[in-house]
């Protein structure tokens, strides 16, 4: 599914090298995990794989089954799959989470060649979607994360997520700031979306998102780089024993 | 954002003393023929005396400095190349209202529905001006002519000099629908003028459209009197074709627990200006005015000047100025806004903002906006922005699939949003909205 081969970033505008040789490889319906101290470069590789700008690739790539991401815009990206459910959602004044999450959907499906959703079909599915994460109906209709809560943005994520269906999902830290209810609510859903078809690569610092969504695979980064890769037991020993030992092992 | 906040305080207009060129004038007024005017006689041959008196703006005149009057100071409308063709449906086409149109600012009433409206005493100038007595009489040229202080509005003294035709409108009680006044072209080098008059009486209500373009050159002025607790709705939409020059002028006076809001929405056109004078006289009264202009300098130049001028002489009142401008390929947006709180007019509550989205950087911006406050108890604010589109935001909306050109218009709309949000109608602010994205969408890209 997504396929990351020795990537090598560096800022655009300065002499700073963010991801440094990484490397990793999710399957096509599992869950990968990656852990990793503050400001090793987590943020960053999903940035980079959903196409913002401001960053250089400097050597290696990534691709989306076979498709070279890098060479795609953020919404052909979208389009061919990927989502990136963010680390700070970004509030849009003035446009509707309705109006904002119908036209995504329906780019999308256009894009892909897909026939668009009706409104009404739009509708209902929203609504049903949108009760499972216990968002009510005030806040789609409010600009999209004007004035949400930490955690109610981060549900909208996943409402995103569900209602776009992407076959490779990055998270990046959805569960800060989640409410251990809203905890539940955001990995119940996550957990009805795997199929044998879709992966998730969940980047936390807490092994108890990990807890409600088991990963099969964990990675551990640190300066830009995968340095360890085991199974669900590597979030433990994180969360027991902290990275020291990890990173010291590794090096 | 990259926002600059402009701030000054007590910016008093200086009077510029320099003599005009009687010439300019002179040659301005040959090229139009001066109706002598029934129940507008006087107050015509007072606004011809003031015009003279202040001769033809220039741009070192204070109000003048940023948008060069050239074009409407010129004896002749220039010519429009283009077609007159903007492809669009009317704007409002759907909606019950009373509709009176006009071809290059004369009234046509083959294309209008019958003036009667209950509740409402509608007349038109070119036929109310035949008689020697009307109750406008008592409006016409007297906002305008009190507009003219502290600054000089030559182009509505020649409007209240020149006007043929306008409406004349006096509610009486608040009627079942709104009036609609819709400006279309006739001809191509047609410079045009109209004057409405309209009168709100003690506690009535009137939503007022006007809509479309006139002629190649165009100079409308409108005088409102809202009597206590009057309300009026006042929402335009000016789409020109991108030689088309024009003017508009508003001229308000708020009696007391009066309410009056008006929202403007331009897009293109090679020089536009409006003016708004408004004059809160009475207590507890309010004024909101708001502005939405899309300039796009790719197939000619475009230049947008908004100049309000808001008049506190009453107490606990509030006033709210908000004023958004897109501007790419090259666009220029002007905002001049004051607001003048006079001595006792306690608890005044004023709030002024201008803001410019950039989408390029050869569009520019030039904002002068003036607090004037002689009571020690008020509340006044103002601020000005100019920036450039959020790149996170844009980001975000891509990664969700939504094309590139379709998420600067999410993010157009976003920034416009709360100058919209003046319009107080939900019918009317999503046929503006649609009819703006449908404007973007168009020129999406370009
Ligand atoms: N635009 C930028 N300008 C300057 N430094 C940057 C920029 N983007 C990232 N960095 C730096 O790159 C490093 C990696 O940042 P990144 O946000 O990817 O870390 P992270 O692993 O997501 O951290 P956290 O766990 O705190 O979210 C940090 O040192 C950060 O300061
Ligand atoms: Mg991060």
């Amino acid at each position: 599914m997504l396929k990351i081969d020795n990537l090598h970033v560096k800022l655009e505008d300065e002499d700073k090298q963010i991801l440094k040789g990484l490397s990793l490889e999710v399957p096509a319906g599992q869950v990968h995990a990656i852990m990793g101290p503050n400001g090793s470069g987590k943020s960053t590789l999903s940035y980079v794989l959903s196409g913002r700008d401001g960053y250089e690739v400097t050597d290696g790539g990534a691709s989306l089954n076979g498709d070279d991401l890098l060479e795609m815009e953020p919404e052909e990206r979208a389009a061919a799959g990927l989502f990136l459910a963010f680390q700070y959602p970004v509030e849009i004044p003035g446009v509707g989470n309705m109006t904002f999450l119908r036209t995504a959907v329906n780019a999308q499906r256009k894009a892909r060649g897909e026939e668009e959703l009706s409104s009404g079909e739009f509708l209902k599915k929203v609504r049903a979607k949108a009760a499972e994460l216990k968002i009510d109906a005030d806040m789609l209709k409010r600009p999209v994360n004007v004035g949400f809560s930490g955690g109610e943005k981060k549900r909208n994520e996943i409402l995103q997520m569900a209602m776009l269906e992407p076959r490779m999902c990055i998270m990046d830290e959805t569960d800060s700031g989640l409410d251990v209810d809203a905890m539940r609510l955001v990995s119940d859903g996550v957990n009805a979306l795997r199929s044998p078809d879709r992966s998730f690569l969940v980047i936390t610092h807490y092994q108890r998102l990990l807890n409600h969504i088991q990963p099969d695979v964990v990675h551990i980064m640190s300066n830009g780089r995968i340095v360890k890769t085991g199974g669900p037991e590597l979030a433990l020993q994180v969360e027991e024993e902290g990275y020291g030992d990890l990173l010291t092992g590794a090096q | 954002m990259a926002d600059t906040a402009v701030k000054n305080q007590d910016v008093t207009p200086q009077v510029t003393g320099e003599a005009k060129p009687a010439n300019a004038l002179d040659a301005r007024l040959a090229a139009l023929s001066l109706p002598e005017g029934g129940f507008t006689a006087a107050a015509r041959a007072d606004a011809l005396a003031r015009l003279r008196d202040m001769g033809l703006p220039a741009p070192r005149d204070e109000y003048w400095r940023y948008t060069d009057p050239k074009p409407f100071n010129a004896p002749e409308a220039a010519p429009l190349a283009l077609g007159d063709d903007l492809g669009d449906s009317p704007l409002f086409g759907d909606l019950d209202r009373l509709k009176l149109v006009f071809v290059d600012g004369v009234f046509d009433a083959e294309a209008s529905d019958d003036v009667a409206l209950e509740g409402v005493e509608i007349d038109v100038l070119s036929v109310a001006d035949r008689q020697a007595a009307h109750w406008a009489g008592d409006l016409y040229g007297a906002l305008e002519a009190s507009g003219q202080k502290p600054v000089k509005r030559p182009f509505a003294a020649l409007n209240t000099v020149v006007a043929r035709d306008g409406v004349l409108i006096r509610v009486t009680a608040t009627p079942a629908k709104p009036v609609h006044v819709i400006h279309r072209r006739g001809s191509a080098d047609a410079d045009t003028y109209w004057h409405h008059v309209v009168r709100i009486e003690e506690g009535a209500e009137l939503t007022l459209l006007e809509t479309g373009m006139s002629g190649a050159r165009s100079n409308g002025a409108l005088e409102v009197d809202l009597q206590k607790g009057a309300k009026f709705n006042y929402i335009t939409s000016k789409r020109a074709v991108h030689e088309t020059v024009g003017l508009s002028h508003i001229f308000a006076r708020v009696d007391a627990e009066a309410q009056l809001k008006s929202f403007t929405l331009s897009v293109n056109g090679r020089v536009m200006r409006h003016e708004g004078v408004i004059d809160i006289v009475g207590d507890d009264a309010f004024a909101h005015i708001a502005a939405a202009v899309l300039g796009d300098g790719d197939i000619g130049p475009f230049h947008h000047d908004d100049t309000v001028f808001i008049t506190h002489a009453a107490e606990r009142c509030e006033s709210r100025q908000v004023f958004k401008k897109v501007l790419k390929n090259g666009a220029e947006g002007v905002f001049q806004g004051k607001i003048l709180v006079k001595p006792g007019a306690q608890k005044t509550d004023g709030y002024q903002i201008s803001q410019a989205l950039l989408l390029d950087e050869r569009s520019q911006f030039l904002a002068k906006p003036e607090l004037e406050i002689y009571a020690d108890d008020v509340k006044c604010s103002h601020g000005s922005t100019t920036g450039a589109l959020d790149e996170e935001a844009l980001f975000y909306l891509r990664s969700r699939g939504i094309p590139h050109e379709r998420a600067i218009i999410f993010l157009v709309l976003s920034f416009l949003a709360d100058a919209l949000a003046e319009v107080e109608d939900d019918e009317l602010r999503d046929q503006i909205n649609d009819r703006l994205e449908a404007w973007l969408t168009d020129r999406a890209g370009k």
